[in-house]
């Protein structure tokens, strides 16, 4: 290697019915190297030459340049009927030659692409679209059963889990929730400013901050944050076990991954969800009062009593009702993805992004179905 | 052909504080399979990774020839670490590729070869292990022998100088290890690589290994080093003899495995 590099070449010497191809030069796979269909031509179409002879006497370093050119030139021939004569070529080269054909391709093995048209494509998702939800159903009704089982103090999971899971997604989500809520109270209190102050009822931005935050935000940011935060977790673990066998290992000694699994998990959920919305009304009430005593000249105390006045019980307890609804469809979500994740690593980022994406749609129409029903009852 | 390939001066290794294995010292030499083995734990595994450059050692360095990997800079390390191919254990293949795509990924990035080219060698590479016609396939749909030859075939994309095995017959039948092990000794052959091979596969270890340390957990250093077969005739050590025959040394058969391996 530390000579000059030799260009790469062939040269043929026809001699009817034999041919010779020199190979000369070194055929490193940054050389450049003449077009082998220059050679191919001279090869023709098998009626003029038939055997293939080579010359390597002056062949210099070569890698696998050399080896996909003469496997493209012996698979030509072979093709054509020229007979080629693979004992003229260096040992090494042959015996790569001999490795390659040891296992020939299978037949039906290659894959070919198929054009598939625009109507069957819709038609294979409408189809992946029943087999989802049938998959969901069939998700829930076990669920059930092991809530089921729960009740009936049957369920086979250790406790412990249960309390772990308790403390990832109640206390150590508080200091996210914490920031979010109190900027959510601190907007709600400068957008309904800009209005209430041009009637002088700066006072009832309590009203807006407080009624905004217990019917509807503080529960809707709680189940956002929970959905990105404790979703994608779930989604990410069970789908990890999956791909490491874990499930299947946990089957096999007679726990149903269902009551194993999932059941701590979406239990730990609903418990902490009413929890979080609950802390998460508190802080945006602070954000608000934060808001409204620096900027528009309310006492604290003037504050906190319109707040206490303006907020009904019923609107606390629609606020919680709507964020346990959101707890359970998130562990329902991440959860379900995470046990139906494939067995690669690509499939978990798959199944961790479905269940974000799903928690999200579920949790925006429960909410609107909730506050429709709510608005027709007039609580 | 018996020119220092790659050598490793006093070097030990440690995770933090807690140090696996200390002062370990060897060379080897162009077209050896060298073996490093050792019971479980020894810290096998850890050695390699520190050879190929992911793992820095705490004292002590490795040579690639003359060059020294860890005071080399970053670039230069680079460059030294793309002579080599590394197998690892399960194939490490990237799960969102085809195997095509697995293969091809080296070569897009450290070549300027035409797509077309790259198509060629691709196929070439994916022949040599037997995978011919599975270009398009995914890692998790083949088997796991299949897995662990893609990962070989792309090991061996740039065609590396030195090739690096993490347990290569680990999970395979016999028959499929057998087939491994003979691919690993022709690629040697053919290509003129140097193959260094982290396992504890007797049977492989005996049938081709050419040289090889032997890592002890207690002592934490390598006790015994030299070809395989002698070792298991000429080494004094229990430990060692321990493992190279299966714990036999301790019973009466001992002798009689002694024999069965001089045959072979």
């Amino acid at each position: 290697m530390t000579l000059d590099i030799r260009p790469a070449h062939i040269i043929v010497n026809c001699n009817a019915p034999l041919i010779e191809l020199v190979i000369a030069g070194d055929w490193l796979l940054d050389s450049q190297i003449a077009d082998l269909e220059l050679v191919l031509v001279q090869l023709g179409d098998g009626s003029k030459f038939k055997k293939l002879i080579f010359s390597t006497e002056s062949l210099g370093c070569w890698d696998s340049l050399l080896m996909t050119e003469l496997i493209r030139l012996i698979a030509y021939s072979e093709e054509k009927g020229i007979s080629v004569d693979i004992k003229t070529l260096p040992s090494g080269i042959q015996g790569l030659l001999s490795l390659v054909s040891a296992l020939p391709e299978r037949a039906g093995v290659r894959r070919h692409s198929i054009q598939i048209s625009w109507l069957e494509i819709i038609g294979n998702r409408a189809l992946d679209l029943q087999s989802d939800i049938n998959a969901f159903i069939m998700f829930i009704g076990n669920l059930t059963l092991s809530v089921i089982a729960f009740f009936r103090s049957k369920a086979h999971f250790r406790s412990i889990d249960l309390w772990r899971n308790i403390q990832d997604c109640g206390p150590s989500a508080l200091p996210i929730i914490t920031l979010i809520s109190l900027l959510v109270g601190l907007i709600l209190a400068f957008v309904g400013s800009v209005q209430l102050s041009l009637f002088g009822a700066q006072l009832y931005i309590a009203d807006l901050v407080g009624l905004g935050m217990t019917r509807e935000m503080g529960g809707l940011m709680t189940a956002v944050i929970m959905s990105g935060r404790t979703g994608a977790a779930y989604a990410a673990q069970l789908g990890t076990m999956q791909v490491n066998n874990e499930i299947d290992a946990l089957e096999t000694m007679g726990f149903d991954p269902m009551e194993f699994l999932v059941l701590p998990r979406v239990l730990a959920l609903i418990f902490v969800m009413p929890l979080l919305c609950l802390y998460a009304d508190l802080m945006g009430i602070m954000g608000g009062a934060l808001v409204t005593v620096n900027f528009f000249e309310v006492s604290l105390i003037e504050y906190l009593n319109r707040t206490v006045n303006a907020i009904h019980l019923a609107d606390l307890s629609v606020g919680i009702f709507k964020c346990a609804v959101f707890g359970v469809l998130i562990a329902l979500s991440g959860c379900m993805r995470g046990m139906q994740c494939g067995r690669s690593a690509s499939e978990v980022g798959d199944a961790t992004t479905s269940a974000v994406v799903t928690g999200i749609v579920f949790i925006v129409i429960a909410d609107s179905l909730m506050t429709i029903i709510c608005n027709r009852l007039g609580i | 052909m018996s020119s220092p390939c790659l050598s490793i001066k006093n070097m030990t290794m440690a995770y933090g504080d807690f140090i696996i294995q200390r002062e370990l010292n060897f060379t080897i030499n162009h077209g050896d399979i060298f073996v490093i083995m050792g019971a479980s734990g020894c810290g096998k595994s850890t050695l390699l990774m520190h050879l190929i450059g992911l793992h820095r050692p705490l004292v002590g360095d490795v040579f690639y020839g003359e060059q020294s990997l860890w005071q080399a800079d970053y670039k230069a390390r680079q460059d030294l670490l793309r002579r080599t191919g590394v197998l690892f254990q399960s194939g490490a293949l990237l799960s969102s590729m085809t195997l095509a795509e697995n293969v091809a990924l080296p070569l897009t990035e450290h070549t300027c070869l035409s797509a077309q080219r790259i198509r060629q060698l691709v196929s070439y590479k994916l022949a040599l292990v037997g995978l011919a016609g599975f270009e398009d396939y995914y890692p998790a749909e083949l088997s796991g022998g299949m897995q662990k030859r893609a990962g070989l075939a792309r090991a061996m994309a740039l065609d590396p100088e030195i090739l690096f095995f993490d347990e290569p017959s680990a999970g395979l039948d016999p028959v499929s290890a057998k087939l491994l092990d003979d691919l690993i000794c022709s690629l040697r052959d053919h290509l003129g690589a140097t193959i260094v091979i982290v396992t504890h596969e007797l049977a492989s270890i005996f049938a081709i290994g050419t040289y090889s340390v032997f890592l002890d957990m207690e002592t934490k250093t390598m006790i015994a080093s030299g070809p395989p077969k002698k070792l298991l005739a000429e080494s004094k050590d229990p430990k060692v003899l321990r493992f190279l025959t299966r714990g036999a040394s301790e019973s009466s058969s001992f002798s009689e495995m002694k024999h069965k391996h001089e045959i072979l």
